[in-house]
């Protein structure tokens, strides 16, 4: 697939002073106009592969090709080509608002009218106009990820990456985000976003890879995901006490596929199948540790995530 | 068409450091003045307004000793001050460094934008400093500008040494050991840089005349005292020349070297 935005063939990358591999092995495609979501813990892999797909980490072995051009081959072309929102904050601090937009056009060897006319638009469009001639450190954190959004874009990238756009915002710049990137792909704009924000992905994207340890465990569409998981539902009981035993219990219960504590007093069970009568079940067998309430929720992208990379805390 | 888009990306870069520099125009000249300024002024003409009297070698003036002596500090400082520190700060606190490699051109081109761009500063510095140390002093400055060509190419090979310097050093200092870029490195090159005395008068220290051939200012002093100064004894050109060509060739490959390093990992 060739044809494609990205392509990530085979890739590897060990840091010099690193003993593991940050990518182990990816394959990935990424469609024409497609929203596609790199999902994974802290750690697995996701910025780094981001990183060599826009030229700034050189790849240790495999390849990767956007827009028809090798990364390694050609970095200053695919640069052409491709917008970057890294994870900081990076805003030339010394330019005013505008400035930052003005002058990114330029570097993009746009003329100083073509250049000022997109600056203008990009602003008014990312409603940025009134803090024209101000400068980043001034701008709410929400404010200054709009402005790197219409900064990077604003030599009409084909493909943009961007590297977990929302973390540290508040909700309100959050959705504003999230409408922006929507919006970009209705632009057509390739999007390759990372994120660790799950209902982010589920909502925003048209494919989601799930990589940890630097390798990809699945790739499809959202709502084949959480399909594939299984047929199942989520039930969880919150309790008086919980008994040790009791966890033993629930998963020895037909139609169970998993049972585990959730971390305040409560019990988080995986059920195959949408049978009432597991339910029944259920509650009867948690009944002496006193069952205050039952929810049932049906699987997200979450309870896949969680059940690919487990539990545990990462640095 | 590739040399093009490069070419505009290269002179994008220049614009906006342009910009930023005639916003900060003020104290741009604050601080390329503020030092020589003050040194002449103390030096060359209360000094000997007052009869304590700074010797010189050959007859000639204290004053006319440090003209190309501050000249050249005026330089090198640029190098540190307009290439050096924002690229600590853009490296290390604001990481904006990493937007700026995303320019459609080679990562080493974005390198070298910063050593030109820091040259032209040391180039104004040098037009800025040259008529406060012949202006200020009480008495005669001998400065006979008969060599424009030399005056001119040590001027450019000087600036861009600089610039480089300022390069390699703002890629491998961290924003915490900024202060140390002046007491380690600025004050001893400036103090040991044949700046206040000619090369040839270190004959009586003679261990110190050959230390201080480590220090690329001892060669851009010479040079401008060669172009600016020729009573003053000064190095050959050959020597000079030389030496500040290799100082750049050095410092441009180092630098533009750990810049590459440190934007792609």
């Amino acid at each position: 697939m060739i044809d494609g935005a990205v392509t990530v063939r085979a890739l590897e990358k060990v840091y010099p002073r690193g003993r593991v591999k940050a990518v182990d092995g990816v394959d990935l495609d990424v469609a024409r106009g497609e929203l596609f979501g790199l999902l994974g813990p802290n750690g697995a892999g996701k910025t780094t592969t981001v990183g060599i797909c826009t030229t700034r980490v050189l790849p240790t072995g495999g390849s990767v090709v956007v827009e028809g051009i090798d990364v390694t081959v050609d970095p200053a072309a695919v640069r052409e080509c491709i917008g970057v929102v890294t994870q900081y904050n990076t805003l030339d601090r010394a330019c005013t608002v505008w400035e930052n937009v003005y002058f990114h056009c330029r570097f993009f060897t746009m003329g100083r009218r073509a250049a000022k006319g997109r600056a203008e638009e990009l602003l008014e469009q990312f409603r940025l106009t009134e803090r024209a001639g101000s400068m980043p450190d001034e701008l709410s954190g929400g404010m200054a990820q709009r402005l790197q959004v219409a900064r990077a874009i604003a030599h009409r990238p084909r493909v943009l990456f961007l590297d977990e756009p929302t973390a540290g915002l508040d909700p309100q710049s959050r959705i504003a985000l999230w409408d922006i990137v929507g919006g970009l792909r209705r632009e057509g704009i390739t999007v390759v976003l990372t994120t660790h924000y799950m209902e982010e992905a589920q909502r925003l994207c048209d494919r989601v890879a799930i990589i940890d340890r630097g390798r990809i465990l699945v790739c499809d569409t959202p709502t084949a995901l959480v399909r594939d998981l299984d047929e199942g539902r989520v039930v969880e009981l919150s309790l008086d006490r919980l008994d040790g035993r009791l966890l033993d219990r629930l998963r020895r219960v037909d139609g169970v596929a998993a049972a585990e504590s959730d971390g305040r007093g409560g019990v988080r069970i995986r059920t195959t199948g949408a049978d009432g009568r597991v339910l029944a079940a259920l509650v009867e067998v948690a009944h002496p540790c006193g069952v205050r309430d039952v929810s049932i929720g049906e699987p997200s992208l979450e309870t896949v995530f969680i059940a690919l990379t487990g539990r545990d805390l990462r640095e | 068409m590739r040399l093009r888009t490069y070419s505009a990306a290269f002179g994008g870069l220049l614009l906006r450091d342009a910009r930023v520099l005639v916003r900060e125009s003020v104290p741009f000249v604050l601080r390329t003045v503020m030092n020589p300024l003050l040194f002449v002024f103390v030096f060359a003409y209360v000094f000997p307004t007052i009869g304590q009297g700074l010797r010189a070698p050959q007859g000639v003036s204290f004053a006319t000793v440090i003209v190309p002596g501050l000249v050249a500090v005026a330089i090198v400082f640029q190098g540190i001050s307009a290439v050096a520190l924002p690229l600590v700060h853009e490296f290390g606190g604001t990481r904006e460094i990493e937007d700026r490699v995303m320019a459609p051109l080679p990562v080493a081109a974005v390198a070298a934008e910063k050593v030109v761009f820091g040259a032209m500063q040391s180039v104004v510095a040098a037009l800025l400093v040259f008529p406060l140390t012949y202006l200020v002093p009480a008495g005669d400055v001998a400065v006979r500008l008969d060599n424009w060509p030399l005056l001119l190419l040590v001027i450019v090979l000087a600036s861009l040494t600089a610039g480089s310097l300022g390069l390699f050093v703002g890629t491998v200092v961290r924003p915490q050991q900024v202060q140390l870029i002046f007491s380690i490195l600025v004050i001893p090159i400036t103090f040991l840089g044949c700046v206040y005395y000619p090369w040839a008068s270190l004959d009586a220290i003679p261990w110190l005349r050959v230390a201080v051939l480590v220090n690329p200012l001892v060669y851009m002093s010479e040079g401008l005292r060669a172009a600016l100064t020729p009573d003053v004894p000064s190095m050959p050109a050959w020597a000079f020349l030389g030496a500040i060509t290799i100082a750049l060739a050095a410092l441009s490959f180092l630098g533009i070297r750990s810049f590459t390093r440190r934007v792609q990992s």
